[in-house]
């Protein structure tokens, strides 16, 4: 099999991930879409350790760890959506935005000292 | 040396306790204040009496060295000296500091700020005492300058008035001016005569050159202009009156005005070695004598007219002093420091049972306030110079030295001493117009004032008694040759040249010239003659009124206020309002800009904090996708 079918599938994969990602905004759809993009990696990994005949099989490895690594991932983003929904009852992603700046303060205050002075 | 440190210690140790226990403890207040007073007056007579009794021996002197403060160069020394100058300037010092101490009792009862008040007039009195026997000039600078701030505090003692306030800035702006170039004289002085001790300085002022000792009695000269209030320093004196009475009695009549006298005449074979500073004292001391005579000629405020006068009393000293009589100089000083603060507590005794200072609304206290009249009457002639009284003998001594040396010859050149002669003979008369036009408005005629006067309390009518004794007899002590002169035994200069800290040579006589005695009291009765007139033809009229356009001139005292707001004070104010400008206009904006500025550019950067993860994520992929596309071109 040639090498160039299952890269065209992960990069399909991935580039589907990264819209979910980019574009989705349920909290739950962007986590799958994180998975879509590791699987398209795993996919890559699993492909070049045939194509080159790793005598370690260093790809495949990998592929495990990635697995492995994703679990944790999903199980925690699942909690962290599980937590944000029950305090807001919403996973809508634009709706998050408490990290936004505020707006800037118009000026500063006058102080007592620069009253007196003014007067 | 014993007395003289309990001289200077006690005060300052009533000082200390006054301000740290007076505010907690206000009824041991008045026996602080008195206690240190009384205490420093007790010790100064042990070392007046000695040198009162010195005859035989010569003359009388004692110094201690306490400590040396190396500086690098010229160490300064804390030295005190005690002779008969010092003694009995100190004696001085201490009655009328006692005096008003008791008189400030009653006459400050009730205000709540008497025990800062007490304990300023202790430190003060302490501060007069290191003046006058200190014997390093730095050491005298010391106390020189606390008894400026004391005076600056006790002028400003109703700070909630405005009065108050600016006169107390205008007396310490005013003096420090002069105390500039007193301290360049010190350094001047000290660094040509290889120490700052005064009885060394003293002994070197023969070998100094000429034009060093110009520049430094001149340099020194300010200070003693400034502190003695003399033009063109003089401005601060009358303003100072806004203070209590009994401070103006104290300060600004009797004891600090008088130290730059005191300081010229301890210093004096250093000033008798620099003829051009005795010229310019002479002028100095003419313009101030008769200017502020007649300015003390149309005052309403019976303080301000005192104060005049103290100014004009001071020029007298300055004069003897130019004319080459420090003896007759000091003489003056203690019979004014005498009758000047006797009339000084008895205007606080009128204007305390009046409730004003203005003369207009005196009049006819003769019956009501017997004693306050009696002793009043006894300063007031000394103030003129009437015989027997103190100043008749003091102001002809000074007159004398002028004659002498106008006629023979004297340390200064001849036509300045005859100015000294005339002037003050010119003064006397002046002196004696106002001193009865101030007497007349005061205790004669109807009562203008519609309250029930009476005489006032112990406290403040002891004091008078006891300071018109000395106002009354101290001229005697002028007379014979052994007394004064010789107690104080001062370096004059005689036929032959000056004689620094001789004790073999003996004090010189005071002259008191027959001429010049008949014309002075033929002045001063000229003098009470014509205002007599003016009052007779309408009592209850200011005679002042009668100088018709002269008035206003004298009244404003010849504008010299108004000319140093125009060249000075105006100039100031202009100058400090560009510096505030340029500090908030300029330094405050540049400032204030350069944050508001950075908030401003910040606000570009803010808006990329959407909050929005995605949004993050979408310019991070962006930024990715260029950098892999970048690597990728351009290797």
């Amino acid at each position: 099999m040639p090498l160039l079918m299952p890269l065209m599938v992960g990069a399909l994969l991935f580039a589907l991930g990264v819209y979910g990602v980019l574009a989705r905004r349920n909290a739950i759809l962007v986590l799958m879409a994180v998975e879509l993009m590791l699987n398209a990696v795993n996919l890559n990994l699993v492909a070049f350790d045939v194509y080159l005949r790793d005598g370690l099989l260093a790809g495949q490895v990998f592929t495990l760890f990635v697995i492995t690594i994703a679990a944790a991932e999903i199980g925690l983003g699942l909690a962290i959506v599980l937590l944000v929904f029950r305090n807001r009852a919403t996973v809508e992603l634009d709706g998050l935005t408490d990290l936004r700046e505020t707006d800037p303060p118009t000026a500063l205050p006058v102080t007592a000292d620069e009253q007196a002075v003014a007067t | 040396m014993t007395p003289v440190y309990v001289a200077v210690l006690a005060p300052f140790l009533a000082a200390v306790a006054g301000f740290f226990t007076g505010g907690r403890r206000p009824r041991t207040a008045v026996p602080v204040a008195v206690s240190g007073a009384a205490v420093a007056l007790l010790a100064v007579l042990w070392p007046a009496a000695q040198a009162v009794t010195a005859g035989a021996t010569g003359r009388y002197g004692d110094s201690a060295h306490l400590a040396s403060v190396p500086t690098g160069t010229l160490p300064i020394g804390v030295d005190l000296r005690v002779d008969g100058l010092a003694a009995l300037v100190a004696v001085a010092v201490g009655v009328v500091a006692l005096a008003v101490q008791v008189y400030s009792v009653a006459y400050l009862k009730g205000d709540p700020r008497y025990s800062s008040y007490a304990a300023f007039v202790s430190l003060f009195t302490a501060a007069m005492m290191l003046v006058v026997f200190a014997d390093d000039l730095l050491v005298l600078l010391v106390g020189w300058e606390v008894m400026g701030v004391c005076s600056y505090f006790l002028i400003g003692h109703h700070w909630e008035q405005p009065d108050a306030q600016r006169s107390a800035v205008k007396a310490f702006v005013v003096t420090r001016l002069g105390d500039v170039g007193f301290l360049f004289g010190i350094f001047t002085l000290g660094v040509a005569a290889g120490s700052f001790r005064i009885s060394h300085a003293v002994g070197e002022a023969g070998r100094l050159s000429e034009h060093t000792v110009t520049v430094a009695t001149l340099l020194l000269l300010c200070g003693v202009v400034g502190k003695s209030a003399q033009f063109p320093l003089h401005v601060w004196l009358p303003d100072a009156m806004a203070g209590p009475t009994p401070i103006s009695a104290l300060i600004h009549a009797a004891t600090m005005v008088a130290a730059g006298i005191y300081l010229v005449a301890r210093l004096y074979p250093v000033f008798l070695a620099a003829p051009v500073t005795l010229a310019v004292m002479a002028v100095i001391a003419c313009v101030t004598m008769l200017g502020a005579a007649l300015a003390a000629l149309a005052q309403d405020d019976i303080k301000r007219v005192l104060a005049y006068s103290t100014v004009s009393q001071l020029a007298y000293m300055l004069a003897a002093l130019a004319v080459g009589s420090a003896t007759a100089a000091v003489f003056h000083l203690l019979t004014h420091a005498a009758f000047k603060a006797l009339l000084f507590l008895a205007a606080g005794s009128v204007i305390h049972a009046v409730g004003t200072n203005l003369l207009r609304d005196m009049g006819g206290l003769r019956k009501a306030m017997p004693v306050t009249f009696a002793t009043m009457t006894v300063g007031l002639a000394a103030l003129t110079g009437l015989p027997p009284f103190s100043g008749y003998f003091s102001k002809e001594a000074v007159l004398g030295a002028a004659e002498e040396a106008a006629l023979h010859e004297g340390p200064v050149a001849s036509w300045a001493a005859w100015l000294v002669l005339v002037v003050g003979l010119l003064t006397i008369a002046v002196t004696a117009a106002y001193v009865t036009r101030l007497w007349l408005m005061t205790f004669f005629d109807a009562p203008r004032s519609g309250i029930a006067v009476h005489e006032s309390s112990p406290a403040m009518r002891w004091p008078l008694v006891v300071l018109a004794v000395p106002a009354a007899l101290l001229g005697f002590a002028g007379l014979g040759h052994g007394w004064l002169p010789h107690w104080l035994s001062l370096d004059e200069r005689v036929p032959g040249g000056i004689t620094p800290l001789d004790p073999a040579f003996p004090a010189r006589p005071l002259h008191i010239g027959a001429v010049t005695s008949v014309l002075s009291i033929v002045l001063a009765l000229g003098g009470f003659a014509a205002v007599l007139a003016v009052w007779r033809r309408a009592p209850s009229r200011d005679p002042s009124l009668r100088l018709q356009r002269l008035r206003p001139a004298l009244e404003e005292a010849f504008w010299v206020d108004d000319l140093y707001d125009r060249l000075f004070v105006r100039p100031v104010r202009l100058a400090a309002r560009s510096v505030r400008w340029t500090d908030d206009g300029v330094i405050g904006a540049a400032v204030a800009g350069s944050g508001t500025e950075a908030t401003r550019v910040a606000g570009l950067l803010r808006r990329a904090q959407a909050g929005n993860v995605q949004t993050y994520l979408t310019g991070l992929l962006a930024g990715v996708v260029l950098l892999a596309v970048g690597v990728v071109t351009l290797t």
